[in-house]
């Protein structure tokens, strides 16, 4: 009995003890503001984390957690689960153009159009993140450039200069093949990597039909039907005839092609310029032998650059109160020379900032000059992603079948013009 | 007098009560989900709001140019896998039940794969199966055989699933043909000693037998196989292109876009088909079902 009283007390003081404890850390915690962060893992987690470092080393009353999600579509659901319940980090990092619009801004997020700092964002990019004359995003990232990265010591090597039609791509390809090297890497395992023979092409595309993507919103023109649209699809079909890709790309991953890019054991891959970082970070002496080309069209004096625009910082409806003062002000300092500058130590840039002010570092990777030249000449446009809301989720697999042999470009084509009629109707667009 | 009564029907109705948290806990995690399951397959859903659309999700996501191939790959998969489960088993379990040494050692081996993650099982043979540096082809290539791509080429990804299937589920198949050996009685087998050898036993005794766990194995794979998905979504993601999208596959996709009425449409629909295709051969198989 006497045993038992005493482990019944013990007990009691102990979580006594415990709840005291509990009750001090409480009292500590309100001190400083904690704001959550919400990105994907990779680059994104690290630009955020740079720039979060950053404000912290300038604001030590505030604390920013990073939450880790995972990229892609899965990340897409996490964003839209959280914005529906309301239970949204303090601030985000997402996608600007269709997927933004896809989150129902003007229901969920924070309307920055008349905040300071804003003044200082490029109105191009702006357009991108805005629904109903309302804007949600600030930059943190750089533009991007969607082409063609390629190995410049092979092209040393081989004699080869920069292709400005696709034709001299093509023979530029079976040079390539000749030399036991790979023309085109491909990385089909990692899906989305097959998609920017098509995406990227854009630039191509509104060459010709300069309204094609009002048009395309308005379901008024469509892939299959129009010349200069298609000729996308026909390249990767022409990849897969032609046998410019690597045994196993099938299943091959985004990494491994970029392995291959910079061990020089295949010339071209169809990528965006965020894959420099990754370069850089991997193969730190080879990044200098990295270049870009716009993807060549149909004539050289139209060949141009399609541009992908920043993905941006947003903030919900349910950060309010002194975190959403907390939010701003971290906002201000991430387009601000300062913020700029601690960006640029962590993460090499791989394209142009879109924020009045912003330099690039003068040690600037060549291939982000390659990129800047064809933006600084007038020769780019944004990848129509950022100029419709219209994207059929499932391009990728379709641009896979075709790489693949498994589909034509013209059945690909018409099969994704009904795809894309799908995602139409979830926005509510007009016309469809 | 009326407490009387009151006091009578609480008495009648005394026993029904212990129905009830059985009851709310089915209504909350089943009845409700299944209902507006139903409602949202009707709608078109953003996860914010839900405008009623009536039929076209149904519409839209039968008409899918993409829909053919995933249905035909799940009835190819779903045949597959439970065929050769149920083919491949029965002479495993006849080994495993007969006087072996090291028979605990077997049956373990023949199981073990059943407790293993399947996402782990699938990106494990993703890796063993590609095509230049896996060590299945590693292995084919120095005895001199061809190195098929086997998840990359559209032809065979899907076959490849689903022999990985039938090795990661055989092993239930496996334990309940044990079950149904191991509960024949012993007479058959005595009065079959008079008769012949091996093969009469196996012809004759075990094969007509171990009907019902035959039906058993058969119904629960095939009902796996119709709904399975995370061992090709490890494996493939249903690729290349569509080459090994299953139903499920394709439901999920939609709901990754965001496509929430459409993917809730599919999913009803997956639902009925199950139904539709699993009650009658459940009738048909209960009809002839044997006692021993």
């Amino acid at each position: 009995m006497v045993k038992k009283l005493t482990v019944f007390t013990l007990v009691v003081l102990m979580s006594l003890g415990l709840f005291a404890a509990g009750q001090q850390e409480a009292v500590k915690q309100t001190g400083p503001i904690t704001l959550t962060y919400l990105v994907a893992s990779g680059t994104d987690q690290n630009q955020a984390g740079a720039l979060a470092d950053g404000f912290m080393a300038l604001n030590p009353d505030v604390k920013i957690e990073l939450e880790l999600r995972p990229g892609g579509s899965d990340g897409d659901n996490i964003v839209k689960t959280r914005l529906a319940t309301g239970e949204m980090n303090d601030m985000f990092f997402y996608n600007a153009g269709s997927l933004l619009q896809a989150l129902n801004p003007t229901e969920t997020l924070v309307d920055l159009t008349n905040e300071p700092f804003m003044d200082v964002v490029d109105d191009a990019f702006k357009s991108t993140v805005s629904q109903k004359g309302m804007v949600f995003g600030v930059p943190n990232q750089t533009a991007m450039g969607g082409g063609i990265l390629y190995n410049k010591k092979v092209y040393a090597d081989l004699g080869l200069s920069i292709p400005k039609t696709w034709d001299e791509f093509a023979a530029n390809n079976e040079i390539i093949k000749k030399a036991g090297i790979t023309p085109v890497i491909a990385t089909y395992g990692d899906t989305w990597t097959s998609q920017l023979f098509v995406l990227a092409d854009y630039y191509n595309v509104q060459a010709a039909v300069p309204d094609f993507a009002a048009q395309y919103t308005a379901n008024k023109i469509k892939y299959a039907t129009t010349p200069a649209a298609i000729k996308g699809f026909e390249h990767l079909k022409e990849g897969y005839d032609k046998g410019w890709y690597q045994s196993g790309f099938a299943t091959a991953k985004y990494d491994q092609g970029l392995e291959l890019l910079a061990n020089g054991k295949g010339a071209h891959y169809p990528m965006l310029s965020f894959a420099f970082t990754n370069i850089v970070a991997n193969w730190p002496d080879k990044a200098a032998d990295i270049g870009f080309f716009a993807q060549p069209g149909t004539s050289a004096d139209k060949n141009g650059a399609t541009i992908w625009m920043l993905s941006a910082n947003y903030v919900p409806k349910t950060t309010t109160g002194a975190k959403l003062e907390a939010v701003k002000k971290f906002l201000a300092y991430s387009v601000s020379p300062q913020g700029i500058d601690d960006l640029n130590k962590a993460v090499p840039p791989s394209g142009p900032y879109l924020v009045k002010g912003a330099k690039l570092p003068a040690d600037v990777l060549p291939a982000v000059m390659d990129i800047s030249k064809y933006i600084d000449s007038g020769m780019s446009a944004p990848a129509l992603e950022f100029l419709s809301p219209v994207k059929g989720p499932r391009l990728e697999q379709f641009c896979v079948a075709v790489g693949t042999g498994q589909m034509t470009p013209a059945q690909a084509a018409a099969d994704y013009d009904k795809d894309v009629a799908n995602q139409a109707k979830q926005l509510g667009l007009a016309g469809w | 007098m009326k407490k009387n009564t009151i006091q009578k029907g609480l008495l009648k109705t005394y026993p029904n009560w212990f129905y009830l948290p059985a009851v709310i806990t089915f209504a909350i995690f089943f009845v409700i989900p299944t209902i507006s399951a139903f409602y949202f397959s009707l709608t078109r859903w953003t996860l914010f709001d839900a405008t009623f659309i009536g039929f076209d999700n149904y519409v839209s996501f039968l008409s899918d140019p993409m829909l053919s191939i995933g249905l035909k790959n799940t009835f190819i998969y779903a045949i597959l896998t439970s065929g050769l489960k149920t083919v491949l088993a029965l002479p495993l379990a006849v080994m495993l039940t007969s006087n072996i040494r090291f028979k605990g050692f077997y049956r373990s081996i023949v199981f073990f794969p059943v407790l293993v993650s399947t996402i782990a099982v699938g990106i494990t043979f993703s890796i063993l199966m590609q095509p230049n540096s896996g060590l299945i082809n590693v292995v084919l290539g120095s005895i001199g055989l061809g190195q098929p791509d086997w998840l990359g080429n559209p032809k065979l990804a899907l076959y490849s699933v689903v022999f990985v299937d039938v090795w990661k589920g055989i092993g239930i198949a496996t334990v309940i043909y044990m079950a149904g050996i191991l509960a024949i009685p012993n007479d058959y087998f005595d009065a079959m000693k008079l008769e012949g050898g091996f093969w009469i036993r196996f012809r004759h005794v075990i094969i007509p037998l171990v009907r019902n766990s035959t039906f058993t194995i058969i119904l629960l794979s095939f009902i796996g196989g119709l709904r399975s998905f995370d061992l090709i979504w490890a494996m493939t993601g249903g690729g290349p292109g569509f080459a090994s999208d299953v139903l499920t596959s394709v439901i999920y996709k939609q709901y990754q876009a965001g496509f929430y009425g459409l993917s809730t449409a599919g999913n009803v629909i997956l639902f009925i088909m199950v139904t539709v295709l699993i009650f009658p051969l459940r009738r048909f198989f209960n009809s002839r079902e044997i006692e021993l």
